[in-house]
């Protein structure tokens, strides 16, 4: 049913999404903090599982089961980031420490917002 | 519709590489320090598994899990943010006196 330029297409796009999967399951067991774990596997989990929705939609056309499939990565586009945010934000203020010299943002400068965080560790 | 042999291959290996990984992330389920922690990992075990229908869906050729995968999407965030509302205020809905 499928020619071999959608079948490598497949095959090519689960490997991507494979691949960023394992990127960040190695970030959430390797990395020190609630913090960067996850910055670790908020952004490419959303991206593997966006690769892996992609090759659904490849298989299944955009007649059956190929729009669900595009809505699916819209959803996980809109609510990964805003469940690592609350998670963040919950961590935050239980008081998981943050790493040496990382400050929240709201407190870090008096007049303003300070833009330049550190590592760029929060609110992913 | 029949699954192809090439599509259903790298299904295959997906579904084994994905499984591993969840159990790797149950691994810091059980492990880490703190209650943030095992959410994050639980979310990213609950992401892995919407990858996991999907692979599915590609190697039996059903369109229907692709739908599985979005309500098992809906089910995570929404598990995701009220353990987080729960760790924080000690209640979910918050009641106003």
């Amino acid at each position: 049913m499928a020619g071999p330029i959608q079948q490598w297409t497949i095959v090519a796009l689960v490997a991507v999404g494979t691949f960023f999967l394992t990127v960040g399951t190695i970030g959430l067991l390797r990395l020190p903090n609630v913090y960067n774990r996850m910055h670790a596997t908020s952004k490419p989990t959303t991206l593997g599982t966006a690769a892996i929705f992609l090759a659904g939609f490849v298989y299944f056309g955009p007649g059956g089961a190929g729009m669900p499939s595009l809505i699916g990565i819209v959803f996980l586009f809109l609510t990964v980031p805003t469940g690592a945010h609350m998670i963040s934000r919950s961590a935050q203020k239980i008081g998981v420490p943050f790493l040496g010299s990382v400050t929240w943002p709201a407190e870090a400068a008096d007049g303003g917002e300070s833009d330049g965080d550190p590592d760029g560790e929060s609110a992913e | 519709m029949a699954a192809e042999p090439l599509v259903a291959t790298a299904a295959n290996a997906g579904l084994v590489i994905v499984s591993a990984l969840c159990v790797l992330c149950g691994y810091r389920v059980i492990v880490g320090p703190t209650v943030p922690d095992r959410v994050v990992a639980l979310d990213a075990i609950a992401t892995n598994v919407v990858a996991i229908a999907v692979l599915f869906a590609l190697k039996t050729g059903r369109g229907l899990f692709v739908t599985v995968s979005l309500v098992l999407a809906i089910i995570g965030f929404l598990s995701t943010v009220t353990v987080a509302k729960y760790v924080t205020e000690g209640d979910i809905i918050e009641r106003r006196e």
